[in-house]
């Protein structure tokens, strides 16, 4: 097994259901008006567990990067990058289709999403806005 | 109160540091740990608390024969020491134990009788940070610095000094692995690693363990070290996101400011009272979140400091006198190497020892911005 693959539990199946079908789904607390991120069975800012699943916009901002040039996981430079969503929550994420090379990695760049395979699970990632 | 109750009677790193493929991470831990018993003037006999954090404090126990009544396994990371150390002080002023081993091993280099890493690839972090390759040390930790940088105006460079300044205390060190004077141009054009970290702005990669003994302040008085106690006035700890990319706030680290305020406010002191600071620097923006996160300059004041030289021998908080995890020593787990620096400049032993120091704060971070761990530590009897 691939441990770069991620393996879903009850509580996070629906946003790998999402990935599948190329929707980035993000868990929104009812009484909070606001979704949150990593996926849990209650809001981890009130603690109610009245957790609504929606579709976010895909669009985000970079917030922060790194680019890897050790053999992890692939071979190439890859940018590992921290990325805001349009609607608050931050996530882990590669930035793709840009050089890996800081000239063309500004903070707060404008970035949307897609989705790649790996091992039959799907990954979001993002790249400039209009580069896909 | 944790502190003003307990004292560290005995302390020692291993023999050696560096490559130690002849001994196991258990043999390093026990090397430690009997050194750290014969600095104190006890015999292994009387230890009746144990502390580790990897592997469990039950395989170190019965590999020395120490029959414990008090067990401590924290494992939070490097800081996990810090942690034992503010841990094993509320048990013995609860009278849980009387001398508490804190032990230290790792085969960070040769990985000899090492530990696998787990398979966690349903946890939160195998699912939402492992799978981009946010997965070593220096592909992860290093994620939130850009965010550091912009939002102060800075440059790489800002991390190069730190690397600068901390290699200047290493400099002659027997002990210390990187031991060359190196220029803010020589770092950057080191081999990049994961920009915009060079080589020598991640840790050097070892072998080694250290021990520390710990029991009351009143017994302290009764023993017969080979070197003088050292007392523990306050301590703080506090959790992080296990999850880097869901630290509230990329520039900062909320839990240094949690712990180090505790430790400071347990200890009656402010920041100005500091005389030494050892800041875990496992990479070379971590003594720059900490300076400003603990209160030692101001936001976005942290890189001039280091660049001007205040860290340094003549400047206003020598830091990391040690050459730290980036220039001394770094087996995976940093916090014993910056607590033994702390003790042996209070001790006045150092191999760059101060003059007339008092006052030690060790600030610890654990995993990637996981946790915090915070002891201020003081040669001077409460």
């Amino acid at each position: 097994m691939n441990p770069a693959v991620p393996v879903p539990t009850p509580e996070t199946l629906p946003f790998w259901e999402g990935t599948a079908m190329g929707e980035l789904r993000l868990p929104w607390c009812v009484p909070c008006g606001a979704p949150f991120f990593y996926p849990r069975r209650t809001c981890p800012d009130c603690g109610s567990a009245e957790i609504e699943w929606r579709a976010a916009s895909g669009r985000a901002t970079l917030q922060s990067y790194i680019i890897n040039h050790r053999p992890i996981p692939a071979g190439d430079p890859l940018i590992i990058a921290i990325v805001k969503l349009e609607e608050g929550p931050r996530m882990m994420t590669n930035i793709v289709n840009v050089e890996p090379v800081p000239e063309d990695l500004t903070l707060d760049m404008a970035l949307e999403v897609a989705f790649v395979d790996r091992d039959g699970q799907s990954l979001a990632v993002f790249g400039p806005v209009g580069s896909w | 109160m944790v502190g003003a109750h307990a004292a560290i009677v005995g302390a020692s790193e291993t023999a050696s540091l560096g490559a130690l493929p002849q001994m196991s991470v258990l043999e390093l831990h026990a090397e430690a740990a009997r050194a750290a018993a014969a600095d104190a003037g006890i015999s292994m006999s009387e230890i009746d608390g144990i502390a580790t954090a990897r592997p469990l404090p039950l395989d170190v126990a019965h590999y020395l024969g120490i029959n414990a009544r008090w067990i401590d396994g924290t494992a939070v990371g490097g800081t996990s020491f810090l942690l034992h150390v503010r841990h094993a002080a509320a048990a013995i002023a609860a009278g849980a134990a009387n001398v508490v081993l804190i032990s230290h091993g790792e085969s960070g280099r040769s990985r000899v009788g090492a530990l696998g890493a787990p398979d966690d690839s349903a946890t939160p972090v195998g699912q939402f940070d492992k799978p981009y390759g946010a997965v070593t040390p220096y592909s992860t930790f290093t994620i939130p610095a850009m965010r550091f940088l912009h939002e102060r105006g800075l440059g790489v460079d800002a991390l190069a000094s730190v690397v600068v300044e901390q290699r200047k205390w290493a400099i002659g060190n027997p002990r210390a692995a990187r031991t060359k004077p190196v220029s803010i141009e020589d770092v950057l054009a080191a081999a990049p690693i994961a920009y915009p970290f060079t080589k020598d702005m991640c840790c050097v990669v070892t072998d080694g363990g250290g021990a520390l003994i710990m029991t009351s302040a009143e017994r302290a008085a009764d023993l017969s070290p080979k070197s003088p106690p050292v007392y523990l006035l306050g301590a703080g700890e506090a959790n992080g996101s296990p999850l880097v990319s869901q630290m509230p706030d990329l520039g900062s680290f909320e839990g240094f400011r949690r712990s180090s305020a505790e430790a400071l406010a347990q200890a009656g002191i402010g920041t100005g009272d500091i005389d030494h600071f050892m800041g875990y620097d496992a990479f070379a923006h971590l003594p720059l979140y900490m300076l400003e996160d603990i209160g030692f300059v101001g936001r976005g004041e942290s890189a001039a400091f280091v660049a001007d030289g205040q860290t340094g021998r003549d400047g206003a908080l020598p830091m990391n006198t040690n050459g730290g995890g980036l220039s001394y020593t770094h087996t995976g787990m940093y916090g014993m190497f910056a607590i033994q620096e702390s003790v042996r400049q209070l001790r006045g032993t150092a191999f760059n020892q101060l003059p007339d120091i008092e006052l030690s704060l060790v600030q610890g971070v654990g995993g990637f911005f996981w946790t915090s761990g915070t002891l201020v530590l003081s040669n001077r009897q409460p």
